[in-house]
């Protein structure tokens, strides 16, 4: 069959982002002219930049939520997602409910901070490097990530597990869920396990499912790379 | 020192509650005060694997919502006066219980016995989370087949994260139970082998039950098989996986029926 005539994947691309997320407290006319203050003194911070609004302590109408959104963005900070409201709550047009978010470091606050001073138009922030590495078996269900680099897995990945890297993904252990490196699009990210039974690979959005992994690879060490639009995958012993 | 146990597994029809009973029963033998707590609200079944439905008066739901007091719902099992049952609703549903209460109880329960065995319903919801919760220990209960091992996989993640002692960032002793083992099916593929299962699980092995008619016919009997033929193969290996969890080391081997002359000379029967 020629090379050409195979079906191209669809590209699924994970990627993170760093938000600031805004916490109303009630009341909320005080809350904006606090928050009017805080524009005053810095004009252009949150220009361009995308925000979170976190309602978990205000208990809000779906009305008073759009108006809320409205005033926010009369104030040039545009909204991409909420926090802390059920999603019955939102009318139809209000940005989508988001989840798991977690606090970012100080440092990369401070940075973004300190870039939104220097260059108002933004720029993609550089990712911090930093391998996570996990000691316990990753169990089905969970969920390991790292938007900083690498993710070094002591031990094995079940079935229904992930481990999501921007940078390589390495498993000292059997391999048996999936494996997602390069996920903010790095395609020098690779893969490594020490015993291949992966339900998937993927890297920087290219990926091969058990069925097109090739079978004498199978419960063996390998790893990965992408080769261009290919990825290949060779045996380590 | 008192210790919470909690059977749990994720999937259903594994055998966490003939565990429950078989090991209650054999620690209880051993003069330990035991008691098994049925946290299966709306499909109870302890009560009948150890023979006491019929005296079900009150129940948990009923001392959570402080409806009775725990001495009024805990049955004394008529066999071992040190083993005690504190049975679920058959009427009311999981949502009956409250974080609170279940803590309330489970404080009270830890005055007055040595082991607590908590009975999970299956599944990764409330009812199976809320009977973790407050566990010090868990015996996790698996067939050796792969979607029983991928669902313990999932549960023993949900053990480091949603348990008292993992929020404190405490670790909780966690033991592999396999179930309904078949030696001859295992060695002929049909079955994961004990090491496939502690491989894919990596956790210490409390025991290997294996599978036996013995079980069946001590639950229709309401006598836990402990109790019902001591001598019977998974009756013994409930009795070493209960000294195992009282810190005995022994190694494990899987108990086999004594087999007659026939069985040996043509294998076992078909089941």
């Amino acid at each position: 069959m020629e090379s050409e005539t195979r079906p191209r994947p669809v590209r699924f691309r994970g990627r993170s982002y760093l938000a600031f997320s805004l916490a109303p407290e009630p009341p909320i006319a005080d809350w904006l002219a606090d928050l009017d203050a805080a524009i005053d003194r810095s004009s252009g911070f949150f220009v361009g930049r995308p925000a979170v609004l976190d309602l978990g302590n205000t208990a809000l109408s779906q009305s008073a939520i759009a108006l809320l959104i409205q005033e926010l963005e009369a104030r040039h900070i545009r909204i991409m997602g909420i926090e802390g409201a059920e999603a019955a709550n939102l009318g139809p047009g209000l940005p989508p409910v988001l989840v798991s978010g977690r606090p970012a470091s100080g440092g990369e606050l401070a940075r973004v901070a300190q870039e939104a001073q220097d260059k108002p138009a933004s720029k993609p922030a550089e990712q911090q490097s930093g391998s996570l590495v996990v000691d316990t078996p990753v169990r089905s269900g969970q969920t390991i990530y790292n938007s900083a680099g690498d993710v070094v897995v002591v031990g094995s990945v079940a079935w229904g597990a992930e481990v999501v890297a921007s940078g390589s993904v390495h498993i000292y252990g059997v391999l048996r869920g999936r494996a997602l490196a390069g996920a903010t699009g790095n395609t020098k990210a690779r893969i490594f396990c020490r015993k291949l039974e992966a339900e998937l690979l993927a890297i920087a959005g290219y990926y091969r499912t058990v069925d097109d992994i090739e079978s004498n690879l199978r419960n063996r060490p390998v790893q990965a790379w992408l080769d261009g639009n290919a990825m290949l995958i060779a045996a380590l012993d | 020192m008192a210790k919470v146990v909690v059977v749990t597994s994720g999937k259903g029809g594994v055998g966490k509650t003939t565990t429950t009973a078989g090991l209650g029963t054999a620690l209880a033998q051993s003069g330990q005060n035991v008691v098994v707590v049925d946290f299966d609200v709306g499909l109870r079944n302890l009560d009948l694997v150890l023979g006491a439905e019929r005296r079900v008066v009150f129940d948990f739901i009923n001392v959570v919502q402080g409806v009775a007091k725990l001495q009024q719902a805990l049955i004394r099992d008529k066999r071992l006066e040190t083993l005690h049952l504190l049975p679920a609703s058959q009427t009311r549903d999981k949502d009956a219980l409250t974080d609170d209460g279940v803590a309330r109880v489970i404080g009270e329960l830890r005055s007055r016995f040595d082991w607590i065995l908590c009975d999970s319903p299956a599944g990764i919801e409330r009812g199976a989370t809320l009977a973790m919760r407050h566990a010090d220990a868990a015996v996790i209960v698996t067939n050796p087949e792969v979607s029983s091992v991928r669902d313990s996989d999932r549960i023993i993640g949900l053990l480091d994260a949603k348990t008292e002692r993992a929020e404190r960032g405490e670790k909780i002793d966690k033991h592999i139970l396999i179930t309904r083992f078949d030696p001859n099916r295992a060695a002929r593929g049909e079955m994961l082998n004990i090491s496939d299962v502690l491989e894919i699980l990596s956790l210490p092995l409390l025991g290997i039950i294996p599978e036996s008619e013995e079980v069946l016919r001590a639950s229709n009997l309401g006598t836990p098989v402990v109790l019902n033929n001591p001598a019977s193969a998974a009756a013994r290996a409930y009795l070493e996986a209960a000294r195992r969890l009282m810190g005995e080391e022994l190694n494990v081997t899987v108990p086999s029926e004594k087999r007659g002359l026939f069985n040996k000379l043509f294998g076992r029967r078909a089941a």
